[in-house]
């Protein structure tokens, strides 16, 4: 079947006239069948297929993954740190296939939007009657003169989780004590706006504990970044000799990358390292752009209600790749995005329109293995976009007893596993 | 108006049985974020699955009103208003385990 028909505006006079009745309404209570297919089985794409799946058992849901394991980039800054191992951060789509998602290791090659197919690798070709994309990001190998894919074996980003992960891990590791470490972080937006600075504060960390005669720089494209207050006071706390941040009115933005040489230039100098970690420049995974979902930003432009693309019909784009508005690019964000966007889908496929959300993000770092703080905001659409919902929100408190910032880090790794059990089952 | 009603609807002996099933109103879908719906997640968020309405909502508003002190609920409860509150609070307490 096909809900082609039923535009968005046809539904929406639907509930109107209706009332207000559509919970009732018999084909979403018996559940109208439909073919879902999600391209992407990371926190947003992975999250989609099995909430799709739960509200509506008659539907056909296929969940296409380029990696038959997935390894989750939250958390993974205590990975570098050696704070955690690897295998913490991965997960399996078994639980997923359980429930009745009809799993694909392939890449998704190509979307025809018109014709409502997808494309694989391997040239087989799926029809959908809605399409969710949840691709992520990937760097952008041309914004950065000098930082190549072929550099980043050399410098690694690890933006990605996995075996860029490892490769900055051991690089600190076997780096002598006494050895400069230097940072490049994005101007936005980018994934994770806390996470460059979570990253930071954990390699300081590292640095402080083993290797006390080093030292890290960030260089920043930015003058101001989240949960800034709560980071740089942690920093004056915890890593006074160890953590230098140069803000991009002190000369902080990176213009040009040398792997050869391991140094950064900046419009005031040049930095040399003995490990250097690029956060390049970012954009909505390129099977985005392919769909003709992406916008000359290199982001998906959504509505705020089902997240269905403004660009091409019977697309819904979720997580990173999308522009949501005031939420930040995070696996939190992605997760709660998937929940609505699997409800909104089920109602277009019945033939109703999507309730108006409510959206929560909440994202937490690490500043030291006891030390936690948070960023959270509620969400809403108005006037196309969603926005913060006035009065709440917000950061943790600039002064709190450490016993607050404990109880942080042990709810941010709660967070952490239950997270990966609401995405992954 | 549709929240009302759907509050309404959640609120009655008929409503839960739908709740069962149906998708769950405004903003619940992401409390699961940090709540677990799944018993086998360690973590120090206390489940809100099958929870007495009444104290979920008593919980809520006290994070509101900063009567009750949190880490975060506070910021998150503020999102909300008391008719979204109870029909978030009716939904978990439908939810079978
Ligand atoms: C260092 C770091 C720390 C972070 N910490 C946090 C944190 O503490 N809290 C938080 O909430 N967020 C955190 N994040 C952000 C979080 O990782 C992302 O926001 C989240 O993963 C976004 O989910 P997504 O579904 O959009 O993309 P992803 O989770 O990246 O999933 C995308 C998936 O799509 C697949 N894919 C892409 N293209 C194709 C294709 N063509 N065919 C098939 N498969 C494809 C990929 O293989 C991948 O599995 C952090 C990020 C980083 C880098
Ligand atoms: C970011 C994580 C997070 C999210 C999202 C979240 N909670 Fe909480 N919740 C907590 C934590 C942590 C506590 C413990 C109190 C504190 O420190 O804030 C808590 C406590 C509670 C309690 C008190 C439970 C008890 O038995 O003491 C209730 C009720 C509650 N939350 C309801 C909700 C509802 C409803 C939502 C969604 C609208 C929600 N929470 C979203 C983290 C979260």
């Amino acid at each position: 079947m096909t809900d082609r028909r039923t535009s968005r505006r046809d539904a929406l006079k639907w509930l109107g006239g209706a009332a207000g009745s559509a919970l009732a309404a018999p084909a979403l209570a018996q559940g109208a069948a439909g073919t879902v297919i999600v391209i992407g089985g990371g926190f947003g794409g992975a999250g989609c297929a099995r909430a799709l799946k739960k509200l509506n058992p008659a539907l056909s849901v296929t969940l296409i993954e380029a990696n038959a394991v997935f390894t989750a980039c939250p958390f993974s800054n205590g990975v570098i740190a050696g704070l955690r191992d690897l295998k913490e951060q991965q997960f399996g789509y078994e639980g997923i296939a359980r429930d009745g998602v009809k799993m694909i290791f392939q890449a998704a090659a190509g979307v025809d939007p018109q014709a409502r197919n997808v494309t694989l690798a391997d040239g087989t070709r799926l029809a959908y009657d809605r399409l969710v994309l949840s691709p992520g990001i990937d760097l952008r190998w041309d914004a950065l003169p000098g930082y190549t894919e072929a550099a980043s074996e050399r410098m690694p980003h690890a933006w990605k989780a996995g075996a860029q992960t490892l490769l900055l891990r051991r690089q600190l590791e076997s780096m002598e004590d006494g050895g400069l470490v230097v940072m490049s972080a994005p101007a936005n937006p980018f994934r994770c706006p806390p996470g460059p600075y979570e990253r930071a504060s954990l390699i300081a960390y590292y640095l402080k504990t083993k290797k006390p005669k080093s030292k890290l720089i960030v260089l920043d494209a930015k003058d101001a970044f989240s949960k800034q207050r709560l980071f740089q006071n942690a920093w004056k706390e915890l890593y006074p000799a160890h953590l230098e941040w140069v803000s991009l009115s002190a000369g902080g933005k990176v213009t040009a990358a040398d792997a050869a040489g391991l140094t950064l230039t900046t419009d005031f100098g040049s930095h040399k390292g003995a490990v250097v970690n690029v956060i390049p420049p970012q954009k909505a995974g390129a099977i985005a752009a392919l769909a003709g979902a992406a916008d000359r930003t290199g982001w998906c432009p959504v509505e705020p209600v089902a997240f269905t693309s403004t660009l091409q019909p019977g697309i819904h784009v979720i997580g990173d790749a999308a522009v949501m508005g005031a939420m930040p690019k995070s696996a939190f964000s992605a997760n709660a995005q998937a929940k609505v966007c699997a409800a909104a889908i089920v109602r277009l496929l019945a033939g109703t329109a999507p309730a108006e959300p409510r959206l929560i993000n909440t994202c937490y770092s690490v500043v030291a293995p006891d030390y936690g703080i948070t960023v959270a905001g509620v969400y809403k659409p108005n006037n196309g976009v969603l926005v913060d919902v006035e009065g709440a929100g917000g950061v943790s408190p600039l002064e709190a007893p450490a016993s607050t910032r404990a109880q942080e880090a042990a709810y941010a790794e709660g967070w952490f596993k239950t997270i990966g059990a609401e995405t992954f089952g | 108006m549709i929240r009302a009603a759907l509050s309404a609807l959640l609120l009655t002996g008929a409503g839960a049985a739908l709740a069962q099933s149906a998708e769950a109103p405004p903003g619940a879908a992401a409390c699961s974020g940090c709540h677990a719906i799944s018993k086998s997640v360690e973590t120090p968020a206390p489940r809100l699955l099958g929870r007495e309405p009444a104290d979920v909502v008593a919980a809520m508003l006290a994070f509101k009103s900063g009567a009750r002190p949190a880490t975060i609920m506070d910021r998150i409860a503020k999102g909300f208003n008391e008719d979204e509150i109870r029909a978030i609070a009716a939904w978990y307490g439908a939810q079978k385990d």
